[in-house]
């Protein structure tokens, strides 16, 4: 776990501006509420005076009883706005993270980072409703209660409030060093604890292959003997933690009797009133209760931080111009690589590769896996930018194209398309939503998408799964086929489109991208000779660079 | 669908072994609280009593109860917290090891998100206890204390204290319970439609930027989120209003002590007190709203834990004590009559003649079967290919080997070597589960790598293997070169997360070979590795099999020369089979 030590990340204001107002707000009702307090003990000293008196004091009761609706009220006051907070701040920095996802392309998001995005943007920050509706009033009320009830003890009993004064800075003096020393212990147990933790999971994943191998019966005593190694490094490592919420306890009550004993004396000796007594008694309490609460809220809070400070992070990471520029690309359109090099973290896609692809041209792309078939496409739909020479169209860098110009002109089918959790009618219509129901089941034919199309129980209107669950990887590989005979754009490219299909979905596939790339200028990587038979050219790609094969 | 109560009680049971530890518990905590309580009680008193002037003798004991209860509350919490904490994980190690055996004995269903989703609901037992039930146990018995003393006092202060208390700890939970479940339910659908935006705009951020249609997706997302935000608003308001009622209402039962204690003529200083630990008592109450939130949002967990406890114990899975026989006890399982029923017939040593006749299975009562009508003979010693389109019915042809799924028609069986007083044939399900794979198995679909060392995943199929077989296994499976190495200790991740895709592959594969079992099953053994490796390690394994019975399931056609038998599935029946040299005669 990443420990977040900050209670305020300042980086907020500045990412969601909204909330400026909104902590001004807090600030207010704070300070409110500080006042409420402070109101709501005096006037109960009061009553409890007059009643150890055996009077009533009414307007004492009733000035107790409004001050406490009124703290009542502000106190909702500030959790409401800490949850409207809490609302926009996820809305916005969901909005902002999907909006850096469509500024820096789909090339930003390669490997680990796709997943991380996803999960941090549909639920991960949902863990920032502990902090903003738990942690963050409670942060407030811990500036604004503590200086209002220090300020009113001060008129009550200089000396009270000299003790109060002297041990509040122990709660977050104490709360950081046993945090701190916490951390190290933690840290240190916290990668044992983790690998203890995610045992019984790692067991029940594997449980098919326990049984494959009849071991699973006699992993359950593991299964045991792990929790309980887990219980009792859990225990280690609580004993420490539990520490911080001691000292938080002991501070607050011990304070209490600090000052609850010499204002007795100081009554007995009949040098105080009783009502300032109890007005310090019902005080002192109240100036280290939004501290403790906020104590005992930051560990559950950390989860938000961390999330947040996740999302930070992947914001600053997505910083930069979206790419593309604003020209039109000339219509009839000559491409060519010019002394193109790409680079990931550690290996080189290209190499100096320099290529010309002339109008009608099917272009077939073999070799190795990882030589840098993929790359290459991903370069013409501007997915990746070359990091040395350049990727002209016509003459005209791509670079400075308006890409989603560009893309009109482009069809492509990937090695594994994503299906949207929509009807077939509208992963079909991709980026055509006004396609009419007879084009799209023309293309949806033509892709050899018909029989699954008159299998499936509603038809185009069948609604799919969350990535298309409910077809198989051939009818998925159909599917991103008809979306590119629906686009019916000038040029195609595709990525082994047979690739991990069986035998009979594949000789359907190739038959429709055959009919598919007739009259148009196609790139297509190829593994299979039926895909090669399509092709005008081959090239070879190895370790980044590039060998023309055949011209037919 | 059980009722709410069902699934506690049900959980509970595993609690009782414990009892002594949470009834422990319990009473520090209702000591924490009642010294917190205790702590404003007896400050109160003290600065009453000493505004009449006493002498000072009579006040020493309440100036000694103050500083106890002071340091007494802080120590009382951290010994709490640690003896429920302990409590609830012993008791968590049973719930585990108890929901492990049960999935031991289930065919395998749940997958990915489902899985980790059990996992975490096994967590919220922990929350049940510590953050649901303790504090309500606590406030309960601190409160009851409370209305007792009262009345002492007087009975009907005791009764305005009681409906006070009833009001902010059990009508206002109650309410707050309600509103969160209910909220719960609003905001689960809007939470998962906009999961599954987020995936279809990061996954899908390639096809979407290709195709121009991110804006129409953006603003999909966009709307799911304002509607997700508004609710969530909304119901935040009324959750805080609920916690302002109860704070008020606090207030209120406070001031009516007063006044009520104040009519009946109660002395002047327990006036004060009362009226002081009327707050107090309140605030103790108030804390139930917290633990009747936490309580309906781990509703959902706890009935599908509950229903994992229910599958009756596997006898031999729990151990001979308190726990065991308690949980055994509890699902009603009579321990003897379950292991005698889940040994079954010793496995046979040495070559078993297996058969499939007319053999079909049927996942779903009304769905299509997977698998209809197959004949497969495999004496021992023979090479079969199955091949097929996915969905074919291919995975579904090895679990009825495996004994993992029992034929709905036709037979699954083994048949015996000669003659003699057996019968001639006896269904694969007859024999010892657990010993079955010294027989029948190898590399399934859903092979796992376990978070551990590669020797320790390697030993899983065999675990009396030495270092040289080990060695000697990976290297059958191409994975000789990077054992020697990285060596046998080195941990390969979660699910083998620290390996390449292609090394994941060998490694589970190697661990087939290790296995060494009358019939060798290869489902797909050499996905992710490219056609040329695919072809050298697929002839190294048969090599090392030499004359003993493998089946493999592809989808490539090449290197199938080998086999005397190639079967083509589809759509769960067999399409066409062949020899020797069909695949040539096919054109493959």
């Amino acid at each position: 776990m990443e420990v977040v030590a900050r209670p305020f990340d300042p980086r907020l204001l500045r990412q969601v501006p909204s909330t400026r107002r909104d902590v001004v707000l807090l600030g207010l009702l704070g300070s409110a509420v500080a006042i409420a307090v402070v109101t709501a003990a005096v006037a109960l000293a009061r009553a409890l005076s007059a009643a150890v008196e055996l009077r009533l004091d009414a307007p004492a009761v009733t000035l107790f009883l409004a001050a406490l609706a009124a703290r009542a009220a502000l106190t909702s006051g500030l959790g409401v706005v800490s949850a409207r907070m809490a609302a926009t701040v996820k809305a916005g920095l969901r909005a902002d993270l999907l909006a850096a996802v469509g500024r820096r392309g789909p090339g930003w998001l390669a490997g680990q980072r796709a997943g991380e995005l996803a999960t941090l943007t549909g639920r991960g920050l949902d863990a920032l409703d502990g902090y903003f509706t738990g942690y963050l009033p409670q942060l407030v009320l811990g500036v604004t209660v503590p200086v209002g009830v220090l300020a009113a003890l001060a008129f009550a009993d200089l000396t009270s409030a000299v003790i109060v004064l002297v041990t509040l800075p122990l709660i977050p003096v104490f709360g950081i060093l046993v945090g701190w020393q916490t951390r190290t212990a933690t840290e240190r147990q916290w990668h044992r604890l983790q690998l203890l933790g995610g045992h019984f999971l790692d067991m029940v994943a594997g449980l098919p292959t326990l049984k494959a191998f009849g071991r699973a019966r006699a992993q359950v005593a593991a299964v045991r003997e792990m929790a309980d190694r887990h219980r009792v490094a859990t225990m280690r490592t609580l004993r420490i933690a539990f520490l911080s919420a001691l000292v938080l306890e002991l501070v607050g009550t011990i304070s209490v009797a600090l000052v609850a004993v010499p204002v007795g004396l100081r009554l007995l000796g009949g040098g105080m009133t009783l009502a300032a007594a109890f007005t310090v008694l019902l005080l002192t309490p109240e100036a280290y209760a939004p501290l403790r609460a906020a104590g005992t809220k930051f560990h559950a809070s950390m989860e938000g931080l961390t999330a947040l400070d996740q999302a930070f992070t992947l914001l600053a990471a997505a910083q930069g111009a979206p790419a593309g520029g604003a020209r039109t690309a000339p219509r009839e359109s000559q491409i060519e690589l010019r002394g193109v090099t790409v680079t990931y973290d550690r290996t080189t896609a290209l190499r100096d590769a320099d290529l010309v692809i002339r109008p009608g041209e099917r272009l077939a792309l073999v070799g190795p896996s990882g030589g840098g078939k993929s790359t290459l496409l991903n370069l013409l739909l501007g997915f990746t930018v070359p990091d040395a020479g350049r990727v002209l169209v016509d003459g005209a860098d791509l670079a400075e194209l308006d890409l989603d110009a560009w893309r009109r002109r482009l069809g492509w089918v990937p090695q594994r398309a994503h299906l949207f959790a929509d009807t077939v009618a509208a992963n079909i219509a991709l980026g055509d939503p006004d396609a009419s129901r007879e084009r799209i089941e023309r293309a949806a034919r033509a892709a050899a998408f018909g029989p699954v199309l008159d299998a499936l129980p509603q038809g185009l209107d069948t609604l799919l799964g969350e990535r298309g669950h409910g077809l198989s990887s051939g009818e998925r590989q159909r599917l991103a086929l008809a979306r590119a005979f629906l686009r019916d754009a000038p040029m195609l490219l595709l990525d082994e489109p047979t690739a991990r299909l069986d035998a009979a979905s594949e000789q359907a596939v190739v038959d429709a991208t055959l009919t598919l790339v007739q009259g148009r200028t196609a790139l297509l990587v190829a593994h299979r000779p039926a895909l090669l038979a399509a092709a005008t050219r081959v090239v070879r790609i190895e370790h980044g660079t590039l060998h023309e094969l055949v011209t037919v | 669908m059980r009722g709410r109560a069902g699934s506690v009680w049900r959980v509970l049971e595993f609690a009782y072994p414990l009892r002594w530890r949470f009834v422990g518990a319990g009473v520090l905590a209702a000591g924490t609280e009642a010294a917190g309580l205790g702590l404003m009680a007896a400050a109160t008193w003290l600065l009453a009593t000493a505004a009449g002037q006493p002498p000072l003798i009579a006040l020493s004991v309440a100036i000694v109860l103050v500083r106890a209860l002071a340091i007494g509350r802080g120590v009382l919490r951290y010994v709490e917290r640690l003896a429920s904490h302990d409590a609830v994980l012993r008791m968590v190690s049973d719930v585990r090891a108890r929901i492990f055996a049960a999935l031991v004995d289930r065919p395998p269903a749940r997958r990915g998100d489902a899985l980790s989703r059990m996992v975490s609901d096994v967590d919220a037992v922990q929350d049940l206890l510590i953050r649901v039930l303790l504090p309500m146990a606590a406030a309960g018995t601190v409160a009851l204390a409370a209305v007792v003393t009262a009345f002492a006092a007087d009975p009907l202060v005791a009764l305005v204290l009681l409906a006070g208390l009833a009001a902010t700890g059990v009508a206002l939970p109650l309410l707050a319970a309600r509103l969160a479940r209910h909220g719960g339910a609003r905001l689960a659908p809007l939470r998962a439609a906009y999961a599954v935006d987020t995936v279809d705009l990061v996954h899908g951020a390639a096809d979407l930027a290709a195709f121009g249609a991110r804006t129409e997706y953006e603003a999909r997302g966009a709307a799911h989120a304002a509607e997700l935000a508004r609710v969530e608003r909304s119901l935040a308001r009324r959750s805080f209003a609920v916690d302002a009622a109860a704070t008020m209402l606090g207030g209120v039962t406070a001031m009516a002590v007063l006044a009520t204690a104040l009519h009946r003529g109660l002395p002047g200083v327990w006036l004060a007190v009362l009226a002081v630990a009327t707050l107090a008592a309140g605030e103790i109450a108030q804390s139930l709203l917290a633990a009747a939130r936490k309580g309906a949002e781990i509703r959902g967990s706890l009935d599908r834990v509950a229903e994992l406890l229910d599958h009756p114990a596997p006898a031999t899975a729990d151990r001979p004590d308190a726990a065991g026989t308690t949980a055994a006890r509890a699902a009603g399982t009579p321990a003897a009559g379950t292991a005698d029923s889940l040994r079954g017939l010793p496995v046979p040593h040495g070559p078993v003649h297996l058969r499939l006749r007319g053999a079909g299975v049927r996942y779903r009562a009304d769905g299509p079967p997977a698998l209809h009508g197959v004949d497969l003979d495999l004496p021992p010693g023979k090479r079969v290919a199955i091949v097929g389109p996915s969905g074919a019915g291919k995975s579904t042809l090895l679990a009825l080997l495996t004994g993992v799924v029992v034929p709905d028609m036709g037979s699954a069986e083994v048949v015996a070597a000669a003659p003699g007083p057996r019968p001639e044939a006896t269904p694969i399900g007859a024999y010892d589960r657990e010993r079955w794979p010294a027989a029948v198995t190898g590399l399934l679909a859903d092979a796992h790598l376990f978070h551990a060392s590669v020797r320790d995943n390697l030993l899983l199929a065999r675990p009396e293997a030495d270092d040289a077989e080990l060695v000697a296994a990976c290297r059958t499976a191409g994975l000789g070169d990077w054992v020697g190495e990285h060596g046998l200790d080195v941990r390969v991740g979660e699910d083998g997360a620290a390996l390449s895709g292609g090394q994941r592959q060998r490694l589970a594969l190697a661990r087939a070979v290790l296995a060494d079992p009358e019939l060798l099953l290869l489902d797909e053994p050499t996905e992710g590795l490219d056609p040329g490796q695919a072809d050298e390690v697929l002839a190294a394994v048969l090599a090392h099999r030499g004359d003993r019975a493998t089946v493999l399931v592809t989808h490539r056609l090449t290197g199938l020369d080998a086999f005397d038998e190639v079967l083509v599935l589809d759509g769960g029946s067999v399409k066409e089979r062949g020899t020797q040299g069909w695949v040539r005669a096919h054109g493959g």
